[in-house]
């Protein structure tokens, strides 16, 4: 069995801003791991390892140093990696990113794909649709809990209303949520290890992507300006335990709340 | 333009979200909109689109189209599109419409931008506003090509009745292998339990950094001793933590009581649409960097479980006087 995860390398805590020039993230800080595809990653493995076979694949599109967010991933467990990269996919909005992936994925044949439950980023919560379109493949997605048996898998996913059970036949698309699982530290062995496991770096002209198909030329959203969100009016810091209690109460009783 | 919204239903009425979105559609300059109704006996529902600004109704009645499920509604409206020439398609953002949306995207190659708070045209052209990276940076954005997609965050808009009455057209749909795999085993049901939080006017509300579900007793005891009710995000009730009859957010409750405490919450944007409406908002969260302290009123970063047993003990001791 082969699962590939899509992972995405996204700027790590509040470091987050967009590019007055560019109009886009500002990709240059250092970065880190989507936190919520290591719950992509930590259920891939954990069905290989209850599966006692198979093989999980990283699949990501970003700048070359998204290589630091698939060690982390390596680093967990999975077994390879493969990196889109290229200068012409830059500014790839929702339609563009899916084309690369999809293609990807086409090439690799995963019996099931998993992906995170947004891009810390993006806060999209979509990529996967417009994949798993393109690979015309069964989709779940908001899954809390995931079963896989005689090559169908199930998810418990929660709506607007609570909490329903979809099935659907392998091969598939699958998106996690953050709490399906507690994902796992890795080891020293695990973190050493993974500078050895294959990573293959792959082109958009690699996957057969037009350039009219990739970056700003291949979107088909812009962004058009920024500006400052209006202020929400004052707001108090404490730091620290020692005195918070009291601070709070004072707080809430200047507001007539206790 | 013609515009189409995608009018989710639930239990024989049109959700409230659809109509606010078709109505503010509605109000734009020289737009034509109709709405698109999906499902399995759906066709008396569909009139009410009418008195939301609608033109005209399709609907699409198919026991495939059934189950809450995107893929079949994407096979549905690509068709639709195709045949009625509509160029603009909006959605309000649900768990069904992000899934339905993207499909569509990728079948159409059409952009589609998502979590919009407003929209406008301007020179002729739509422009849509969004709240980007936890709201901490707004963002004009546009479409190009033929087709534009689009998803409205929760309570971007109210629904306002227009009057007017809207033709229903039925459509037949025809579905591909693939969509119709995914199959429901058993659908959600709306789960009434214990006193409802949406009127409360304090709500204690309690997410991951609680730690571990006994826990919530330290949120509990606070809530007790200030007359207020107990909040929870998805994280813990996915996690069994507590029930979903206490979720609050994009798929939960929205809640705007005069005080808001948010325990162990990181303030996730699908957690915020459900709170950010009351009037004060005080976060517990040991991480100085979590986006709640964004939009929060005071801001505690400290560890939880020291502060709230000690703030519990302060509220009850002002109380005795
Ligand atoms: C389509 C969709 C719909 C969604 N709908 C909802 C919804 O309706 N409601 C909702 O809530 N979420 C929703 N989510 C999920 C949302 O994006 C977040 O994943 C979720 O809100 C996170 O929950 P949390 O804050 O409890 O957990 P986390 O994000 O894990 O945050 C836990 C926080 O606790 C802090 N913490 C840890 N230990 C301590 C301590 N000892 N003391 C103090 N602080 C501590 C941490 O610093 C962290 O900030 C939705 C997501 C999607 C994609
Ligand atoms: N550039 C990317 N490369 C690989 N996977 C991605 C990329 N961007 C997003 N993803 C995956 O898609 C999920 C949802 O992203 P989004 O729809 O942008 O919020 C993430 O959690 C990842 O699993």
């Amino acid at each position: 069995m082969r699962i590939a995860v899509c992972v995405k390398q996204v700027p790590e805590g509040a470091a987050k801003r967009i590019d007055p020039a560019t109009r886009r993230l500002d990709r240059a800080g250092e970065g880190a791991l989507n936190a919520y595809d290591a719950n992509a990653v930590e259920e891939a493995l954990r069905l290989k390892e209850s599966a006692g076979e198979g093989e999980v694949v990283l699949l990501t599109m970003g700048p070359a140093r998204a290589a630091d967010a698939i060690r982390k991933a390596l680093a967990m467990g999975a077994d390879r990696a493969i990196l889109v990269t290229d200068d012409a996919a830059a500014g790839s909005d929702l339609l563009a990113t899916s084309i690369a992936l999809a293609r990807a994925l086409e090439r690799e044949q995963p019996d099931l794909v998993l992906f995170g439950q947004q891009a810390a980023d993006s806060d999209g919560a979509v990529l996967w649709g417009a994949v798993a379109d393109r690979l015309r493949r069964p989709l779940i997605s908001q899954v809390a809990e995931l079963t896989l048996a005689d090559g169908v898998v199930t998810g418990k996913r929660q709506s607007e209303f609570g909490y329903d059970v979809i099935r659907a036949p392998l091969p598939a698309v699958v998106a996690v949520s953050d709490s399906i699982n507690e994902p796992r530290y890795p080891s020293l062995k695990g973190i050493m290890g993974a500078k050895k496991k294959p990573q293959e770096t792959l082109t958009l002209a690699d996957l057969g992507v037009e350039s009219d198909r990739a970056g700003e030329a291949g979107s088909r959203t812009e962004v058009l300006a920024l500006s400052e969100p209006p202020s929400r009016g004052e707001s108090r810091r404490i730091d620290g335990d020692g005195a918070a209690p009291e601070a709070i109460i004072a707080f809430l009783a200047e507001k007539r709340l206790v | 333009m013609k515009v189409l919204v995608f009018l989710e239903h639930h239990e024989g009425s049109l959700e409230k979200r659809g109509l606010a979105v078709l109505s503010k559609a509605a109000s734009l300059d020289g737009a034509e909109v109709a709405g698109a109704v999906l499902g399995a006996g759906v066709g008396e529902i569909a009139g009410t689109a009418g008195r939301f600004g609608a033109r005209t109704v399709h609907v699409c009645d198919d026991p495939a189209l059934e189950a809450p499920l995107p893929q079949p509604r994407v096979d549905a409206l690509a068709a639709l599109v195709a045949e009625e020439g509509f160029d603009t398609v909006f959605f309000a953002q649900s768990v069904l419409a992000s899934d339905v949306a993207a499909g569509l995207a990728a079948r159409l190659e059409a952009g589609l931008n998502w979590d919009l708070t407003d929209l406008l045209v301007r020179d002729g052209a739509l422009v849509g506003k969004r709240p980007a990276l936890a709201d901490s940076v707004y963002v004009e954005v546009g479409w190009k090509g033929e087709r534009r997609l689009a998803l409205f965050r929760s309570g971007a808009f109210d629904p306002v009745e227009v009057g007017g009455q809207a033709q229903v057209e039925s459509f037949s749909g025809r579905f591909e292998d693939f969509s119709l795999q995914a199959t429901m085993v058993e659908q959600a049901h709306e789960e009434r339990s214990g006193p409802s939080i949406e009127d409360a006017e304090i709500v204690v509300a309690g997410g991951r950094g609680l730690g571990k579900p006994e826990n919530f007793s330290l949120v509990e005891e606070l809530a007790r001793e200030l007359g207020g009710a107990v909040g929870a995000t998805r994280a813990v009730v996915d996690a069994g933590w507590y029930p979903y009859s206490s979720q609050v957010g994009q798929t939960g409750k929205t809640v705007s009581p005069k005080l808001y405490v948010a325990c162990g919450i990181s303030g996730a944007i699908q957690h915020k649409v459900g709170m950010q409406n009351a009037n004060v908002i005080v976060a517990i969260n040991k991480d100085a960097n979590a986006p709640i302290f964004e939009y929060c009123d005071l801001g505690v970063v400290g560890d939880l479980n020291e502060i709230l047993p000690r703030l519990t003990e302060l509220v009850r001791q002002r109380k005795a006087g």
